[in-house]
């Protein structure tokens, strides 16, 4: 009896399944909605953006990329050799010993993935997933054998039907994983959709070392979009390649290891988010998911096999609980972390804009706040003609009398706030001993809209953004700085969608990198600071979001300071809790993220902790004493600044 | 059930006591919010003024499809107009129940709107509500607001206007979306011009100048303190020595003499 037939038949018809496979999953993600994205640019960009950009962050967890670039490469190569010498039956040795060697060379990183599964850390999901190294390894050995005979070390017809059938059985075990997996919904998925999430990225500006922070607007203006939902209600009214960056998801729960609104025990989880989200677009329940639940914010955890969803249906109704989208801090960790370029926080607030703009359904001070921002521009509802009341010693310019200068300070609603107010003055006066041009709004200035825009109401956001561009837009200066992370990041990489010219060949700043300016070319002289050991928090708006990691560094080495590093720090840094209007929404969870970062402060023995934003001074400072002295940047600098004598 | 009653909000341009720009009035919300307790979005959310004032929109988006305007000029008299309104509506509509705030941000804000279109009417008025308990076609059970957070039913008979308190439910967040797609329809029923108003002179009020309170305090702490510490003296006891029996004892008769219990 021969069987030759048999295994290269088998291929065949599961490759042909995995390719029906593949079109069903490519209609799932069709249901979202059209998003202009360019088709062939990004699939011949897809090999770079793999090696060069995921790779990078992959690698920052050398076992795993090294565990992972043996597999999948030798997989790849296996899987492409397969295809020739099994099923076109090509006959040359060669080719052959290389399918063998790719085989070998993916047994090997299988064997990392098992050891990694033998004892593998919370984050990571199970189920299905303990039994991808096993189908990963059979498939390696099964293929290794099946080609001994094309390699002429086993004479042809050395197979003898039983043994054949036993690697025809093997084979169907492994390919279903391996073929069929990638796109019928098993593990192997990742490859499939992560390939060609890379491909058709929604922020392509990301690959090679770029940065996209910026949110983006809700469309009202559009006629046609005021029948429509505004926000994001159902899965289908993602964008269709926010569904497929979904379905990229490896479940390597990095973002979950390094989300703070997780670690307080509130309920959010960005890993089972995002398969909530796969869940949503593919229909049914989360009964299948194997990984970390929801904290309930009591201090256990959301039973798991009770959200259910579908395309069609309103994620806030069973898939998702709101209080889950009101507890982040859109600190981007997740987003830092994620080796897929999954984009956590776009989907988070796409998903609040409904809550709000739909349904009014802001949670705790959110609604207050919000009307108190259409109502008088600050978010506290303090009378707008009292913004400056805080310089009023100060002897600053106002833009309305001297219409130019070379730089415009940006003051943000700290101005309406005491202990902010000192930072502001720090500011100030570090300006002012370098001789600065310098002029403010004044009562002019507005809410910059980032926290209206966190909270989901980008009506507010885009109406604050347009009426602060039009004042803007009446000065001349060639530089704007503020102290506030938050307005810096909404006006440096958020107000450039307002078609207007405000800001054109403006450079936006934060303090630290101004004052590092002045610093550098000796406009502030300054004296060796002699104080304890100091250590520095990088806000999430200056650092993650807008890359600014060196000048607040450098500032503090200019004093002679040598940062006690933190172990989570610069890219890597944990949210003071204050970001993304947690404050205001206020989910309750087991603890408080700021007494974490504080945690994380004092273990590093630092009798200071310097910062670059008046919101983490302010959670910071809410954590009970005694604890180490939180200070802006600015303010450490005014405490050294020598004076001139004249 | 929903009661087969038709319930109007009658609302006006607030104005916010800081920045002084028109918003959803602080008790006009809390009528429309009443009434959405009542009847959901069967309300009839009316104004009569500017068709155009987007603030309108905000009551829309508290959950109504669409609102109504009788559209008026700047100094018209609102009262002709909308007893206009009523009359016409009596006719096609079984029993009405009309709220408003008890007075109004902006304008006159007198208060006496509520009073002159009952009379006009001939209908009873109810001021200062905090709750409509329970609501019939011929009768509703309402919650007077009095001080001290004291209440008292009262059983009126249908149609009747209602002035909203303070106390009562505060208004729900606006979903500005909601408010953007409401439709808004426009009835004629003429306007007058308030003769009387034409006549004033308005200027903004000034603030008594208020002593200042010396704070010699250092810290923030202490400041807190200053800000929050209670003068001494005037009403109520502290009972600190006194044993368990009397300080339960103060109580009982304090809840007693507010009527909380009986
Ligand atoms: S979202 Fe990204 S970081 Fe989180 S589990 Fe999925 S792949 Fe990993
Ligand atoms: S942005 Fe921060 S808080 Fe939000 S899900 Fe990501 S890690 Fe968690």
């Amino acid at each position: 009896m021969m069987l030759d037939w048999l295994p290269p038949t088998l291929i065949g018809v599961l490759l042909v399944l995995a390719g029906v496979g593949a079109i069903r999953r490519i209609n799932l993600w069709r249901a979202g909605q059209a998003e202009e994205v360019a088709i062939l640019a990004g699939l011949m960009a897809m090999p770079t953006r793999y090696l060069h950009d995921l790779h990078h962050v992959v690698d920052r967890d050398k076992y795993i990329s090294r565990t992972h670039v043996a597999t999948g490469g030798g997989f790849v190569l296996a899987m492409a050799l397969i295809v020739l010498v099994h099923v076109f039956g090509v006959n040359n040795t060669l080719l052959a010993w290389a399918l063998m060697a790719a085989l070998v060379m993916m047994f090997c990183g299988a064997l990392f993935v098992f050891k990694r599964r033998l004892n593998p850390p919370s984050r990571l999901s199970k189920g299905p997933w303990m039994r991808l190294p096993k189908s990963l390894l059979t498939f390696s050995v099964t293929f290794f054998v099946l080609t001994l005979p094309a390699a002429g070390i086993l004479p042809d017809g050395t197979g003898r039907w039983v043994f054949t059938l036993v690697l025809s059985a093997l084979i169907l075990l492994s390919l279903s994983e391996v073929l069929l997996g990638m796109t019928w919904g098993g593990p192997m998925k990742h490859a499939f959709a992560g390939a060609l999430h890379l491909a058709f990225h929604r922020r392509s500006e990301r690959f090679g070392g770029g940065r996209s922070t910026g949110l983006k607007p809700v469309l009202f203006s559009d006629n046609d979009a005021v029948n429509k939902v505004h926000g994001v209600a159902k899965p289908s009214d993602f964008k269709w390649n926010q569904l497929l960056g979904f379905d990229a998801c490896v479940q390597c729960g990095r973002c979950e290891a390094v989300c703070p609104a997780f670690a307080a025990g509130q309920p959010l989880n960005p890993k089972k988010l995002i398969q909530d989200m796969v869940v949503g677009f593919a229909g049914g329940s989360d009964a299948q998911y194997a990984g970390s639940p929801y904290p309930d914010g009591k201090g256990g955890v959301q039973e798991v096999g009770y959200a259910k969803g579908g395309a069609d249906q309103i994620i806030t109704d069973g898939l998702i609980h709101p209080d889950t989208l009101w507890s982040c801090t859109t600190c981007r960790a997740c987003v830092e972390e994620c080796p897929m370029m999954i984009e956590h926080v776009d989907a988070i607030v796409d998903m609040r804009r409904f809550l709000t703009l739909e349904k009014g359904d802001t949670p705790n001070k959110g609604a207050q706040v919000l009307e108190n921002i259409i109502a008088t521009d600050n978010p506290n509802g303090h009378s707008p003609e009292s913004r400056t009341y805080w310089a009023a010693d100060q002897n600053l310019a106002l833009m309305k009398d001297v219409k130019k200068a070379e730089v415009l300070f940006w003051v943000s609603d700290g101005a309406f706030d005491m202990r902010s107010q000192r930072i502001l003055r720090a500011f100030v006066t570090l300006l002012k001993a370098a001789k600065v041009d310098v002029a403010i709004l004044g009562d002019e200035e507005r809410d910059s809209g980032d926290v209206a825009r966190r909270l989901g109401d980008d009506a507010t956001f885009q109406s604050l953004a347009k009426r602060n561009l039009a004042t803007l837009s009446q000065y001349r200066f060639s530089t704007l700085v503020t102290t506030d992370p938050h307005a810096f990041h909404c006006l440096k990489n958020e107000y450039g969608d307002f078609g207007s010219t405000a800001l054109d060949g403006v450079e936006v700043l934060h303090h630290t990198t101004f004052l590092n300016r002045l610093v550098k070319e000796g406009r502030l002289r300054l004296d060796t600071f002699k104080g304890g050991k100091v250590t520095y928090h990088d806000p999430c708006y200056l650092g993650r979001y807008n890359g600014e990691y060196e000048a607040p560094r450098e500032l503090l080495a200019s004093l002679g300071i040598d940062i006690a590093e933190m172990e989570r720090s610069a890219f890597r840094s944990r949210c003071c809790g204050g970001g993304g209007g947690a404050p205001i929404t206020d989910i309750p969870g087991e603890r408080r993220i700021a007494d974490m970062r504080m945690e994380d402060v004092v273990s590093t023995g630092a009798e200071m902790v310097a910062v670059g934003c008046q919101q983490c001074t302010a959670m910071l400072e809410g954590v009970v004493e005694p604890r180490p002295v939180v200070k802006d940047i600015a303010e450490i600098l005014v405490g050294q600044l020598v004076e001139e004598v004249h | 059930m929903q009661p087969n009653v038709n319930v109007v909000s009658l609302v006006s341009i607030g104005r916010h006591p800081q920045s002084g720009r028109a918003r959803r009035a602080e008790q006009d919300g809390r009528a429309v919010e009443l009434g959405l307790k009542l009847v959901q979005d069967k309300l009839t959310l009316l104004h009569a003024g500017n068709a155009h004032e987007t603030v309108l929109r905000q009551y829309a988006g508290m959950g109504l499809d669409g609102f109504t305007v009788l559209p008026q000029g700047e100094g018209d008299d609102a009262v002709p107009v909308l007893v206009a309104y009523f009359k016409a509506n009596r006719q096609h509509h079984s029993r009405q129940i009309v709220l408003t705030g008890v007075n109004a941000e902006s304008g006159e804000s007198s208060g006496m709107l509520p009073y002159l279109l009952a009379e006009q009417l001939g209908w009873p008025i109810v001021p200062r509500i905090a709750d409509i308990v329970r609501v019939d076609e011929f009768e509703a059970e309402v919650l007077l607001a009095l001080p001290r957070g004291q209440r008292r039913v009262v059983t009126v008979s249908l149609p009747f206007i209602a002035s909203v308190d303070s106390a009562a439910q505060e208004p729900r967040q606006s979903a500005f979306a909601r408010g953007l797609r409401a439709t808004l329809t426009t009835l004629d029923y003429g306007s007058r011009v308030d003769d009387a108003v034409s006549h004033w002179q308005v200027a903004p009020a000034k603030p008594k100048p208020k002593r200042l309170k010396v704070v010699k305090a250092k810290t923030a702490a202490d400041r807190m303190k200053a800000a929050t510490a209670k003068p001494v003296g005037g009403g109520g006891k502290v009972l600190r020595n006194e044993s368990v029996e009397e300080q339960a004892q103060a109580i009982f008769d304090l809840l007693l003499e507010e009527k909380v219990i009986r």
